[in-house]
Order: structure tokens, then sequence, then C-alpha cells
């Protein structure tokens, strides 16, 4: 059983099923990347994960616990940390302000942990008393992740890191997602940039229509022709 | 030089003075409307009556200490029973938000539905007011009157004029200066301060950080009850304690929240002030001071007052019109919304 792992979810906001039967589990010190077309069901299945989209059926392990009938604030409490699409950042508070959020639940000296997140993302450096929302869109994504870091989860999901920051910016985000990873956690990761996300990934699912298409390793996946001609634009 | 040392003192005695400490109480009021704003997202209409009731339960204890004797002249009793006051309004608040509001919120209605339920929630407690201590106008001072009264500073100076100031504006002034002072270190230095500006930024971003809402909303109440009695209890020491007036206070604290910008602290205070001087600037007379910086032929005729004191709370409307139209975000604020 892996570290996390999402088995058979079935489910949707309404009526009818986003997520039919899919599977999505992540492993310690890997980066796994969930791709496919436009509304596949990857945003959804990794919010069933967190347990902001209740499942129908199917259930969501971690550690080998059952987790699927807790809320997602009792998931950052067991060691899991999402970073969304969009409105990830206190727009008004300062880098360091945000971290310190990020770190709301911990009792313990939290100074080290900022450190560490700084010494990740050396950019946010000298704007640690700036606001965030006065940062540039690659700057505010370092700052979710920062925030997302601060609980030292042991799975750190991330929707779409890259929706909206430049190539360049890409790849160093990339960069520290696979250092993040190397230090034992699990990294489960939205990417609408499939081909680049695959490239760092050592699982990659294929979603179709909420269902699982490919599961394969990210190499594997990016030399597959079916999945190159379907969904990475040959 | 003197006329114009006299016209100087003219406009602090009935002009600069009396705007501060009102503009202090206006701010108080404004901070706690701009609070619950910010965090609760719904523009609370009841808040007016929440400085009546709070002032009313520190009315009636200051009736009950002096009843025993219980005074700490010079200053006022009210002052002792304050305490007592902000502590039963906290738990009025509470009570209502567990009883009305929180419904609403875990609906997740409008804010416009929570305003109306606001609405609601303001009659209630006005006739709870009057109910339990009526209509009529009531002093809360006790303390003594002056720190400085207009003889003593005519016979000081050798001026024309005099400049009283009185005890329940120092205090006004000085209460609010710490207040203000106090809240601003809460809400940058402490945890639980950061965790309700988090909230008030991004609710969702809280919960996910494990920020629990409704510890946030339950400190946002104790805070504004506590900002709404120090606010009502100031107003009547410095003037008089009257429900009707205090159901109408709620109009120029809007106009103080709106102008600064709703949901910005900072912008609550300036606003207080723009509100509080230009309601006093507009209606006082400034015959006298013409006739001190005029010749005496160029002196005219009539008071030269721009509106009747009976308008007061049309300076708030129209103030409230021209930011609506001009800069409906209000003057400092920072938030697209």
């Amino acid at each position: 059983m892996a570290f996390l792992a999402g088995t058979e979810m079935t489910g949707g906001y309404g009526a009818i099923d986003i997520l039919r039967s899919c599977s999505i589990s992540a492993e310690k010190g890997q980066v796994t990347v969930i791709v496919g077309p436009n509304g596949a069901g990857k945003s959804t299945a990794m919010k069933a994960l967190f347990g902001m989209l209740p499942v129908r059926s199917g259930s969501v392990q971690l550690d080998g616990e059952d987790i699927t009938a807790l809320t997602p604030q009792r998931r950052v409490e067991k060691g899991m940390s999402f970073v969304p699409q969009v409105l990830n950042v206190f727009p008004s508070m300062t880098v360091l302000e945000n971290l310190e959020m990020g770190g709301y639940l911990r009792k313990d000296d939290i100074r080290g942990t900022i450190e560490e997140v700084l010494e990740l993302f050396p950019a946010l450096q000298p704007k640690r008393r700036q606001l965030a929302g006065e940062l540039s869109g690659g700057q505010r994504q370092q700052v979710a992740v920062g925030r997302a870091m601060m609980t030292r989860p042991k799975v750190l999901m991330l929707d779409e890191p890259t929706a909206g920051v430049s190539p360049i910016v890409m790849d160093e985000l990339f960069d520290r997602i696979i250092e993040v990873a190397r230090t034992g956690i699990a990294v489960l990761m939205v990417e609408q940039n499939a081909k680049p996300a695959l490239e760092i990934a050592d699982v990659g699912y294929v979603l179709v229509q909420g269902e699982n298409k490919f599961t394969d390793t990210g190499s594997a996946l990016l030399a597959n022709d079916e999945v190159r001609m379907t969904f990475l634009g040959g | 030089m003197q006329d114009y040392a006299n016209a100087f003192v003219l406009l602090l005695n009935y002009v600069v003075v009396p705007a501060t400490t009102y503009g202090c109480q206006l701010a108080l009021g404004a901070l706690g409307v701009s609070l619950i704003f910010s965090v609760l997202r719904f523009s609370n209409f009841a808040h007016g009556e929440l400085m009546s009731f709070g002032t009313m339960i520190t009315l009636l204890v200051t009736w009950w200490l002096q009843a025993h004797g219980l005074t700490i002249q010079p200053l006022a009793t009210a002052l002792l029973a304050l305490p007592a006051g902000v502590l039963v309004t906290v738990l009025l608040s509470l009570a209502t938000d567990r009883f009305v509001y929180r419904y609403y919120r875990i609906k997740r209605s409008d804010p416009i539905v929570l305003l109306i339920v606001s609405i609601g929630v303001m009659l209630v407690m006005s006739g709870l007011v009057r109910f339990i201590i009526g209509t009529d106008d009531r002093t809360l001072d006790d303390g003594v009157r002056f720190v400085i009264s207009a003889k003593q500073f005519r016979d000081l100076t050798g001026l024309q004029e005099g400049l009283a100031i009185r005890a329940t504006q120092i205090i006004t002034i000085a209460l609010a200066a710490v207040s203000v002072g106090l809240l601003f270190w809460f809400l940058r230095h402490t945890k639980t301060g950061k965790a309700m500006r988090a909230f008030a930024d991004n609710e969702d971003l809280a919960g996910l950080s494990g920020i629990s809402a409704q510890r946030v909303v339950t400190i946002t109440w104790v805070v504004a009850a506590t900002l709404a009695t120090l606010a009502g209890v100031l107003y009547g020491l410095d003037k008089s304690f009257r429900p009707f007036v205090y159901q109408q206070l709620v109009l120029p604290i809007f106009a103080a929240a709106i102008v600064g910008g709703f949901g910005n602290p900072v912008g609550a205070i300036v606003g207080g002030f723009i509100v509080a001087f230009s309601e006093v600037a507009l209606t006082y007379s400034f015959k006298r001071f013409f006739s001190y910086v005029l010749p005496a032929d160029w002196l005219p005729d009539g008071l030269y007052q721009l509106i009747s004191t009976d308008y007061k709370y049309a300076v708030s409307f129209v103030i409230l019109v021209v930011v609506l139209i001009v800069r409906p975000s209000g003057f400092l604020n920072t938030r697209s919304s």
C-alpha cells in the first residue's frame, strides 16, 4: 500500500459524478503528477484526496490509516498540505506572516522551519517583509508552496503550481519541487504543462473523464506513442 | 497679532477640540464596523445599538456604584463601571452570533441577507434598551468637569477668547489612543490577531492552514463589542446618553468606515476624523472668527454658518454619497473587492 492512496474514488459536486472509480497514490520521496485534458477531473481528484469533495464510494488512506471521513483541517493535522491553484497566499500579509500562518497549528518553535523554507526559495529572502500581494506571480507561487511546507508535511499536494508563470520560472519551480520530494516528502501535483511535468515525474497518471487511462513512470508515459499523440500534442 | 491669536484659540475651542473628541468616538465605532465587515463579511447596522446597550449597562452599574458610594473622583464613575459594561455587551454579541448570525453563516447566505438580519437585530436591541432604561436623556459624567476652563485660560494668556478643555475630552482622546494602539498591536504582533487578518484576507486558505473559523469569529465579536461599548460610553460621557441619538450615530459611523475604505482599520480612523471635522466645521458659525481676522468694515452680516446644526447628519450623508460616486472603494482601500 502506497503512503497516500485514494482507491476507486467516485464522486462529484452534484448529481453527476466527475470521478469514476479513480485511483491515485503517492509515495514518499517521489514526485507524482496527474495530467489529462481539460475537464478530466484532475483537480477534482486532488480535492477528493484532500477531503474538499465528498466521495460517494472508495476510500483514502494515509500511511495505512483510513482518512476518508476526515475534514481538510484534520488532514492538515495528519501531515497533509495543499496548495490551491489560485488565491493561495494571504495578499495583505507579509511573506513572513504568510509562512507563520502556514505553521499556525504547530505548538513548537517555527523559526527554524521558516529559515529552511527561505533557504529553499532564496528569492524570497530579500522580500520577507514585503506583502505577498505585491510579489510577482512566480514569487507568489513560491510563497504559496512555502506556506504549505510550514507544517512540515509528509504529503504536499499542488494544484497547477505553474499556472500563469513564465517557462523560466516554471523550470525553477519544478527544480524546487524535486528538492522538496528528495527530502522524503510525497509530492502530488496536477499539471496543465504535461510535458515538462512528466519529465520530472517519478509516477504519472493520465486521467480521462474521471477515469484512470494510463499509469506509468513519467519517462514511460512520455515515450508512449498513444499518450504523446493524444495528450501531449505529438 | 493679538487678533489672530484670538481667532486661532476660537477655532481650537469650538472646532478642533470638539471635532477631535467626536472623531475619536466615531473612529472607535467605525473600527468595530470595519472589523465585522472584513471578518464576517457583512455590514452590521446593529452596531449603534450595541454601543447603546453597552452604555446602558455601564450606566446601570454606575448608578449601583454611586448608590454604594464607590466613586473614583475626580474621574467619572462610569470609567469604573466600564469593564462590566464591556463584559455584558460581549456576552450579548456572542449570544446574538450564536442564535442569529451563525445560522446564516453556516448556510453561507449572501452579505445582503446578513445586512437585513442585522437590521432586525438592531430593532430588537433598540427595543431592549428602551424597555430597560427608557428613552430619556441621561448624564454619565460625574467627575471633574474641566481640566482648564475658559476663564482660567483667559487669565493665563490675557487673550479675549478662552480655551476650555473638559476632562471627558482628555479621557476620550487618551482612551481612544490607547485602545487603538492595543488593537493594532494585537492585529500585527499576536498569533491570534494575525490569524484574524489571515481569515479576513483568504477564508479558504486560512481553513487549509488550520485556523478555526469559529474561534476567529468569536474573537472578532469580543473585540467589536469592546470597541462599541468604549465608543458609546465615551460619547455618553462627552455629551449624554440618549437611545435615540445612539441609533442615529450609526450613520456617521458607517460614513467614516466607507470613506476610509471598508475593512481597513487605518481608514476607519481617518474616516472618523474626516466625518467629525466636516460635521463640526460645516455647522459652526464663523462670524466671530471673521470679526478677528477681517477689518471691521469688511465684516459681513449673518452668522457665516454653512448649515444649521439640525442638519448635521446630512453632512455624513453628503460625504457618503460623494465618496460612493467618486471612489466607491474608499480612500485607503487596498482590497479589490
